[in-house]
């Protein structure tokens, strides 16, 4: 039951994410680029989202959830370096890639070269962050 | 600033972000935690060479499966998988892919946890985080097509 709930939340995400538009790279880029023929479209998955989320986390407040013990989010809230620097990398890596984590993982459907590719060195990326996050 | 009236998607992007958030929401509910994409694979790949790390591989793997389906289902209903459209060379996108999982890793979330999760708990990290983001991405963008 766990596992189903688990992988139809992913489905939904996917899913999602392959009606929005956010597989496309050239829309994205299109969408960070500001100065040229701007398409605003991205603006609007991120408010959809939200908003139905924002919905969800506010309203439908429970003593815990249905399929796990205990609510588990995190309690940091300082503003610190490791934040400000990974972030910033991020929009780098996205603006040259036009790919984020979540179309990465999901294009690997495609089965393309450079979908390959992009996951493989993401995935090298996300283990050599977690080892010299300390150093940050 | 012009708009690219030919490529403006407002509908399907708002149902896409829609069904993202729904996703994020219904994952808050059942599972209890945040939906982030980088976490989930940064921690699932962590456990594949580290026992210390293997507490939750199981069912982060299981998420990440379903992730990839998400595109065959689209494919499903539409009888095609939606258009992607890669404009750069295969070495930018290889340093790109470094960049991401190195930024996402370091600055603990990307779009969707940072993003979708942690804007809508209104957490000040994630806003700092996402504005960051947004910045170097617009400005990367900028120094890309204008310089």
């Amino acid at each position: 039951m766990r596992y189903l709930g688990i992988f139809v939340c992913g489905l939904i995400f996917g899913l999602g994410l392959a009606v929005s538009g956010m597989l496309n790279p050239s829309k994205v880029s299109a969408f960070l680029d500001l100065a040229g023929a701007w398409d605003p479209s991205l603006a609007f998955v991120m408010g959809g989202g939200l908003a139905v989320n924002a919905l969800f986390f506010h309203l439908l407040k429970r003593p815990s959830p249905y399929l796990a013990e205990s609510f588990s989010l995190p309690t940091l809230t300082r503003l610190d370096r490791p934040l400000l620097i990974g972030a910033a990398l991020f929009g780098i890596g996205w603006a040259l890639g036009g790919l984020c984590p979540g179309p990465a993982i999901a294009s690997l459907a495609y089965g393309s070269s450079e979908a390959m590719f992009f996951f493989i060195a993401m995935a090298s990326g996300l283990l050599i962050g977690s080892k010299i996050k300390q150093w940050f | 600033m012009s708009i690219d009236w030919t490529s403006f998607t407002p509908m399907t992007a708002l149902l896409g972000g829609g069904l993202i958030g729904l996703a994020a929401g219904l994952f808050f509910l059942l599972h209890g935690q945040i939906m982030g994409a980088s976490g989930i694979l940064g921690r699932f790949l962590a456990a594949s060479y580290d026992r210390q790390e293997r507490s939750g591989w199981d069912w982060r793997l299981v998420f990440l499966l379903g992730v990839m389906a998400g595109p065959l289902a689209y494919m499903g209903l539409m009888g095609g998988l939606p258009q992607a459209q890669f404009i750069v060379s295969d070495g930018r996108l290889i340093a790109a892919g470094l960049i991401v999982g190195l930024g996402t890793s370091i600055g603990s979330g990307c779009t969707s946890g940072h993003g979708i999760c942690g804007l809508a708990r209104l957490s000040p990290r994630s806003f700092t985080a996402v504005l960051t983001f947004m910045a170097t991405g617009f400005i990367t963008t900028f120094i890309l097509n204008h310089m």
